[in-house]
This record gives C-alpha cells, sequence and structure tokens, in this order.
C-alpha cells in the first residue's frame, strides 16, 4: 500500500475543478497523469501532497489519512517537485539540496553529519555535486530541475509527485530526466504532456479530463486511437515500438 | 573538499565576522559615547562610564558625567537597537514577501505611525513623549491591521500584501498631509518633518530598555522560524510542501515585524533606508541562509545607524540632520554599489 486517493473532489469557489478521482499508485512504480492543459494534473497532485484540503474525499498513505499526519511528518514521506519553481534569491546549490533536510531537522538544532551525507547523496545521485557550490541562478533549466529532483530525495521520501518536470528541457535533457525519476526506488506520480515519454516511462497511467478520471492502467490499455481522439483531440496511430516494445503514437497530419 | 572541512569553513566564517563586527559595533557605540557638540577628553568619557558601571569612583564634573551617560551612551545604543531591528524586519519581510523592495515601511506601518504621532503634535491629544509614542504605537499598528484586513489575513499572497501596504502607506500619508495643513502652524509643522525623517534626539535610557527587549525578542522568533524563511525562496506551496505552516509563520513574523517597526517609529521617528540597504549588504557578505543571516544583520543594522547619528550630529556645526537625511545620503550611493557588484557577479 502507498498513497491512495478516494472519491476526491476539489471546489475553488463555485468550479468544480476535480471531481471525485479515485486512484491508487502501486509501490516503486511510476505513475504518469495525463490529460489536456486544464484537465486538473497539477490541482490533483497538489491535493495528494496534503497542499490543498479536498472538498469532500480523502488521501491516504498506507491506510492513513494524510490530515491526521503531521505537516513535517508528511513531509519527511512525499516529496513534491513543482514546475520550474524558480527564485530571485542568490542561493547555492547545495543550500536549495539543504531545503530538503527541513523536515527531518527541529528549528535552531545544527546540522547533522546524516543531513550531510543525504545532501551529498542526493547531490551525487543527480550528478550535480561537482557542482554544489555554483549559484542557481547561473544553472540551465534542465539543471535546475536536476537539483530540484536531489533537493526532493534529500527528504528521503517513500512517495514523489512531479508537476511536469520536464516541460521547457530539450530532448535530452527531457529522457535524462525521465530515466533518472524511472530509476528511483520509490513511488512516484508524474503529470507529463508528451504521450510517448509517458508510454515509455511510465508503469501505470491516468487519463484526466475536465477534473476526472477517464481512463487508467498499463499504458498499453490505455493509450488507444479513440482516448486520443476524445479526450486529446488529435487523430493518431499507435503501434508497438520495434526499439523498445512500449506503445507508439504517431499523429497524423 | 570534504562536507565536514566546508561545513567548518562556513561557520568560522561567520563566527570570525560576527566577533570583528561586534568589535567595530562596539567602537562604534565608543565613538558615538565620544564624539559630540561638548568636547569631552577621551579619559573622561572612560571614567564616566566605567564611574556609572560601579568599576571606579573617580570625582569628574557632573555636567559631562550626565552628558556621557544620560545623553551619548544611551542614544548611541538606541540607535544600535533600531539599526539591528529594522535589518532584521527588512530581511525577514523580503524573504517571506518574496520581494527585494521589501522593508519596514512596505506595510504601511511608518505612515500609520506618523498619523498617530501627527495627531498627537498638532490637536494636542494628551501631553508629553509618552502620549506621542501611545499615539504612533496606535498609528503604527492601524496601519497594520488595515493591511492584514485588505491581504486577507495575508492569505492573498505576497504581491497582495505589498499592493495593501502601499494602498495603507497613501491612506495615512493623506492623512497626515490633510492634519498638518489644516490645523498647524509653521513650528508644528516643522516639529512633524523632523519628526518624519527620524531623530534619536531626546532617547534615553528608558527608551533603550524598551527597544533592547522588543529587538531581543523579535531576533529570537525570527531565528526559531530562520528555517522556514529559507524555505519561503522558492514560493509557498515549496515551503508547505517542506512541512513549514505557511500561514501561522506568515502570521508571526508579520506581527513581530509590524511590532519592531511600531516600537522604532514611534521612538525615533520613521528612519528610511536601513531596512532595505542592510540585509542586501548582509547576504552580499554571508549569502542566503537565514541563521546566519539575522545575525549578520543585527551587527551591520547597528554598525550603520550608530556611525549614520554621529555624522548626523557633527556634520554642520550648532545643527543636527534629521538622521533619515544621513542615512538615505549614505545609503543610495552604497546600494548603487550593491546593485552593480551584484549584476557583474550574476
Amino acid at each position: 500500500m502507498t498513497i491512495r486517493a478516494e472519491n476526491l473532489s476539489w471546489f475553488v469557489g463555485k468550479t468544480q475543478i476535480i471531481r471525485s478521482v479515485t486512484l491508487e499508485a502501486a509501490p516503486g512504480k511510476m505513475l504518469g497523469l495525463l490529460g489536456p492543459n486544464g484537465s486538473g494534473k497539477s490541482s490533483l497532485l497538489r491535493l495528494l501532497a496534503g497542499l490543498r484540503k479536498p472538498s469532500s474525499g480523502q488521501v491516504s498513505l498506507d491506510g492513513q489519512d494524510i490530515r491526521r499526519i503531521g505537516r513535517r511528518a508528511m513531509a519527511r514521506r512525499v516529496a513534491l517537485v513543482e514546475q520550474h519553481a524558480s527564485t530571485e534569491a542568490n542561493v547555492r546549490v547545495r543550500d536549495v539540496v539543504k531545503l530538503g533536510r527541513i523536515p527531518h531537522s527541529p528549528p535552531l538544532s545544527g546540522w547533522t553529519n546524516a543531513d550531510d551525507l543525504a545532501v551529498a547523496g542526493a547531490l551525487e545521485h543527480v550528478g550535480m555535486f561537482e557542482r554544489s557550490g555554483q549559484f542557481w541562478q547561473s544553472l540551465s533549466g534542465g539543471e535546475r530541475q536536476r537539483v530540484h529532483i536531489a533537493r526532493a530525495l534529500a527528504q528521503a521520501p517513500k512517495e514523489m509527485l512531479l508537476d511536469e518536470p520536464t516541460n521547457h528541457l530539450d530532448i535530452q535533457h527531457q529522457i535524462e530526466l525521465l530515466r533518472l525519476i524511472s530509476r528511483l526506488k520509490l513511488t512516484s506520480i508524474i503529470a507529463l504532456h508528451d504521450l510517448n515519454h509517458a508510454a515509455m516511462f511510465c508503469d501505470q497511467l491516468i487519463v484526466m479530463e475536465k477534473g476526472s478520471v477517464v481512463a487508467q492502467g498499463a499504458p498499453e490499455a490505455v493509450l488507444t486511437e479513440t482516448l486520443l481522439r476524445e479526450v486529446f483531440r488529435v487523430e493518431a496511430r499507435i503501434e508497438s515500438s520495434a526499439h523498445h516494445a512500449r506503445p507508439h503514437i504517431h499523429y497524423l497530419l | 573538499m570534504s562536507g565536514a572541512t566546508r561545513k567548518f569553513g562556513e561557520q568560522a566564517g561567520l563566527g570570525l565576522f560576527l566577533f570583528f563586527g561586534g568589535l567595530v559595533l562596539l567602537f562604534a557605540i565608543a565613538a558615538g559615547t565620544g564624539i559630540g557638540e561638548m568636547s569631552i577628553p577621551i579619559e573622561t568619557t572612560f571614567t564616566a562610564v566605567t564611574n556609572k558601571l560601579g568599576w571606579t569612583a573617580t570625582e569628574l564634573n557632573p555636567l559631562q558625567e550626565s552628558v556621557i551617560w544620560d545623553y551619548r551612551l544611551s542614544r548611541a545604543l538606541v540607535a544600535a537597537c533600531c539599526g539591528a531591528g529594522l535589518a532584521i524586519c527588512g530581511a525577514v519581510l523580503q524573504a517571506l514577501l518574496r520581494n527585494p523592495l521589501a522593508e519596514p515601511y512596505v506595510l504601511g506601518i511608518s505612515a500609520g505611525a506618523s498619523t498617530g504621532a501627527v495627531g498627537i503634535i498638532i490637536l494636542g491629544i494628551g501631553a508629553g513623549t509618552i502620549s506621542l509614542s501611545a499615539g504612533a504605537f496606535t498609528g503604527a499598528f492601524a496601519a497594520f491591521a488595515f493591511v492584514a484586513l485588505l491581504s486577507n489575513g495575508a492569505r492573498g499572497g505576497p504581491s497582495k500584501t505589498i499592493l495593501a501596504g502601499v494602498a495603507a502607506s497613501q491612506l495615512f500619508n493623506a492623512l497626515t498631509s490633510y492634519v498638518v495643513t489644516t490645523s498647524g502652524n509653521a513650528q508644528q509643522a516643522r516639529d512633524v518633518m523632523f519628526w518624519l525623517l527620524g531623530s534619536f534626539g531626546g532617547v534615553r535610557w528608558p527608551e533603550f530598555q524598551l527597544v533592547l527587549a522588543v529587538v531581543v525578542v523579535g531576533l529570537a522568533v525570527c531565528l526559531y522560524f530562520a528555517r522556514a524563511l529559507d524555505a519561503f525562496a522558492f514560493g509557498d506551496d515549496a515551503a508547505a510542501s517542506l512541512g513549514i505552516p505557511v500561514e501561522m509563520v506568515r502570521i508571526v513574523l508579520f506581527g513581530i515585524t509590524a511590532m519592531m517597526t511600531a516600537t522604532i517609529v514611534s521612538m525615533v521617528g520613521s528612519i528610511g533606508f536601513v531596512g532595505l540597504v542592510v540585509p542586501h549588504a548582509a547576504r552580499f557578505i554571508v549569502g542566503h541562509n537565514h541563521a546566519r543571516l539575522l545575525p549578520t544583520c543585527v551587527v551591520a543594522g547597528g554598525i550603520f545607524m550608530v556611525l549614520a547619528d554621529i555624522v548626523s550630529r557633527v556634520i554642520l556645526p550648532q545643527q543636527i540632520l534629521p538622521i533619515g537625511v544621513v542615512t538615505a545620503l549614505v545609503g543610495v550611493p552604497a546600494f548603487s554599489v550593491i546593485l552593480y557588484r551584484s549584476r557583474s557577479a550574476a
């Protein structure tokens, strides 16, 4: 058991953003969240992370309602990587990653050796250890996302939620980042725009439209020509790739 | 380079800075005590202080002794506390509002305080310095309440809070101008202007005790939330996902900065630029980590203010310049240098 949402609904004013969503992530697997712009992917991730309170329904971790888990305990368990969170502040890479240790150390206490090890390990994991002294402003988009993932790893979470982490990256960095995430030994839920990338890297997919889940399951089962036409409004042909055996989508002219 | 040596290096750097900064601050306060209109020999200055501390019991000219102890030393210490307090407020507000232009007065607090004080001066409600401070304090908190209400208890997010602060400043400044133009005479208008630009004239030991207590409490609370302040760098959601109770931290820290600013403004008027410039300069020295930044702000703000006060007293013979004039005249060029250098570094 891991992160699970049950009948989740969320209103902003009178607009319903999320409509009774039920989902369950498989432990250690990568769950892709797909859907057109405004379908509620980011909102759903924020509800799952406990940053917004659902109007009805509940999110649970290992069967426990997250409202009963304290904020700090929650932050030690679930990490969120936002879509380009940036800062004007002139911070160094290691300081950003160190933020991930905040939920692990009470205020006024010093940083421990364990904190230093976790930070170094996280930086190593994303290949940014050598650049830990560099300033945030001097990093490229891909490097910034890797630093955010390192910060999330420093939280030592069991679940990682990622909101379109590959947006605005060039193709090399998109693939690198997805490969990095798919090799992490934790449960991840990732909102993605690129359907082919989702098919290549995710174990399970959920497709959303106007706040509701319209399909979920393995990529082969979910990504159909009918679904692409009805939800994404594109004509396409889908075949099994000769190179990686995952579904591959050809958009038609 | 191993993590352990790096960490040690950073801490030693901060410790060294605070040690030397503390020494400079002590020298600045000593200079503030020694320098003034009445020229008093250095030995007399030291003996006066040690006499009062009970370490020595040398016969001195009672007038000189009183000038040193009751007038100059208390004034220098109040200046140090005010500089430290304003710098802390600036650093905290810049982090909370994620805006490099934020400073203690962005929440309209000084405008509210001046309206309160001006109301007391001109309308003649009550009398004496106590009612003046009380008026300024009431005005400051009225402005703060106005901003809090307008920005929906800080739930509206940083930009809404800043807009509400601008609105509050405009409103209270308009009220001040209205009161001054409709009911003030020339002398009162002069008093008011002097007060609006800030002055350490008239502060004594009771003021020092109050401002010291407020700044110490404020610093302690802000240091307690130092890591939360770090976490705000990437926005509210990022902070919340790190387990920070965002709204609670905002309200507590706004409240504590409002209290510090209101106390300082009600005592010495609104002294601009310290809260804006000192945190930026301090960041330039020790970086962005608030556990290091806040103590640095205390030392740097204290030094800056004590020196500015000395300049304001000695630059014109027989006259005291409003302290706000000095802080702006020194602060703006210093700020320009920082801006220029940080741009070329980026």
